[in-house]
């Protein structure tokens, strides 16, 4: 392939990845609610956006729930990484399948094992299921990220830590923790992505009490159109992408020092 | 209490009360007797996996494998070109496109769908155009069709073909293709015997992680299927939260399981085979 023939090749993947995305921002500002043809220029969708109660509390929650899940899972996902590469126990082997497991499961799979045991358990679905259910398929990404980041790193330093006097508790967060930083963010970041995007798995675990954007929108978009939903697809695109570039810089940032 | 017992306590317990229980339950939960009230109630029985082949379920089975196998198909011809074009950019240059390519993952995925609905729709802007440049004489039936499903499949599934793929490339010693043709193998004879056989465990990979999870994707036959198009998503979604049918619901996500096993199988003697071969490591997936 010529050099001109490979961009434009990239270039149609990206016009095909974007497209789709393009229109509903641009008919986001289109009078006409079909998005026929062009109409002229308007808020009104975004005003309607902030006035649909429902979609706006839906929108708050599915950010609660990102933003909780990706911190726990970051947190529970670094111990685990942690554990995993320091120590030796029972079930170490069973431990690294588990999370294989998560990994590989098509969504749906996991959403009705996850629907199964909140039933077992007696946990009411809402929050909580989905928050579990949430931190628990995000948890093998971190793990993998921050895993490979502790075999990249000396491992004299822990035992230096060691030495000078430092538990493992101390040497965790005095060692470990600020090096495995970068990767712990992007972790974080993966997490919260994967919570954001999820439709399957908050599907069977959400309950009336407790709605999440997915469910919202589904059944706002089943039969017609929504020219709210255009609307809140252009702010979570604009406040995502400055969201990812903030959290390059800081990346970048980290790696400099 | 101390910190090395809390972290290894936090590890078993979180990962045997959220993933081991609920997937012995769910096994468990196939081979119950379903139940209106109680769901699933003893005795043990094999009639869900019975039922799982007859005409009926078998066809919507078949019909969406069907559906997968091509978009995985059709994702793998776009990604494999793709990973290579990606693969031999400099790394900054290479850090931008792959940034690209996952950026739409930030608006959820049932919004992209239904951003295919829009584009795909009666007068949506593909038949605008096309029938504004006088190549079709009206406007087409594009949604709800095959095509809207595989469309959409695609669309939110190339990432995950692109990604392992893209790993394999950049894994790929360049020296092999140097001592290639320093031999005198011409380049199909390099691409067949050298890049392809290298990239295969990302291919695999990609497949993996794109054809089973493709089968559940019940929104998306949802919104661009309509009633014909139906996806194993969609039956396993109708028989646990409508029909209330949990054993049979719970007989087809075990099937969906066994074939993930069978096709991770596949996949480690694959990666055993071009370990052998080409001295690579097994980080693709």
């Amino acid at each position: 392939m010529t050099r001109t023939s490979r961009w434009f090749f990239l270039m149609a993947v990206f016009i095909y990845l974007y497209a789709p995305i393009a229109i509903l921002v641009v008919n986001s500002f289109n009078s006409s609610k079909y998005g026929h043809s062009w109409k002229g220029f308007t808020w009104k969708w975004y005003d309607k956006l902030l006035d649909n109660n429902a979609l706006m509390q839906a929108f708050w929650h599915s950010l609660t729930v990102g933003l909780l899940a990706a911190s726990f899972a970051a947190v529970i996902g670094t111990l685990m990484a942690f554990s995993l590469y320091r120590y030796r126990f029972a079930l170490k082997k069973a431990a690294g399948g588990m999370l294989f497991i998560v990994m590989m499961s098509p969504d749906i799979v996991l959403a009705i094992t996850f629907l199964v045991i909140f039933m077992v358990l007696g946990i009411q679905l809402g929050f909580w299921s989905l928050l579990i259910s949430h931190i628990t398929f995000c948890l093998p990404f971190v793990v993998i990220v921050v895993y490979a980041r502790l075999n990249g790193f000396d491992g004299n330093l822990l035992e230096a830590a060691k030495d000078l006097g430092a538990g493992e508790a101390r040497a965790f967060f005095t060692v470990v923790l600020p090096l495995s930083m970068p990767a712990i963010v992007s972790g974080w970041l993966l997490s919260f992505t994967l919570s954001l995007d999820d439709v399957i798995v908050s599907s069977f675990v959400t309950g009336p009490s407790y709605e999440i954007l997915p469910i919202r929108v589904f059944s706002m978009v089943k039969i017609g159109v929504s020219p709210e939903v255009n609307a809140l697809a252009a702010l979570m695109l604009v406040v995502s992408t400055i969201l990812v570039l903030i959290a390059q810089l800081f990346i970048r940032k980290g790696k400099n020092q | 209490m101390n910190f090395r017992f809390l972290a290894i306590a936090l590890t078993i317990s979180w990962l045997a009360i959220f993933v081991f229980l609920p997937h012995l339950l769910l096994v468990n939960t196939s081979l119950l007797t379903p139940h209106l009230e109680h769901l699933a109630v003893w005795p043990a029985t094999l009639d869900n996996f019975q039922k799982v082949f007859t005409p009926l379920y078998l066809s919507v089975f078949l019909h969406s494998l069907e559906l997968s196998a091509i978009a995985t198909i059709i994702c793998l011809l776009i990604a494999y070109p793709f990973a290579w074009i990606v693969s031999a950019h400099t790394s900054s240059v290479r850090a931008w496109l792959l940034f690209l390519l996952v950026l739409p993952f930030w608006t959820n995925s049932l919004i992209r769908t239904y951003a295919i609905k829009i584009l795909l729709g009666k007068n949506g802007v593909v038949n605008t155009i096309m029938t504004g440049l006088g190549l079709w004489q009206e406007p087409m039936q594009l949604l709800y069709t095959e095509f809207a499903v595989i469309f959409g499949l695609v669309y939110l599934l190339l990432p995950f073909m692109v990604l392992p793929i893209y790993s394999s490339f950049d894994k790929l010693d360049p020296t092999l293709l140097e001592a290639g043709r320093d031999l005198g193998a011409h380049t199909l004879q390099r691409f067949a015997r050298i890049i392809l056989p290298l990239t295969m465990p990302g291919i695999i990979a990609g497949f993996l992680i794109v054809f089973l999870p493709a089968m559940g994707m019940f929104y998306i036959a949802d919104l661009l299927g309509g009633a014909k198009n139906l996806l194993l998503g969609n039956i396993i979604k109708n028989l646990f939260l409508v029909a209330r049918d949990w054993p049979l619901g719970s007989a087809f996500s075990v099937i969906m399981m066994s074939i993930m096993a069978l096709m991770l199988l596949v996949y480690a003697r694959v990666n055993h085979y071009v370990q052998r071969r080409g001295g690579l490591d097994d980080q693709n997936l």
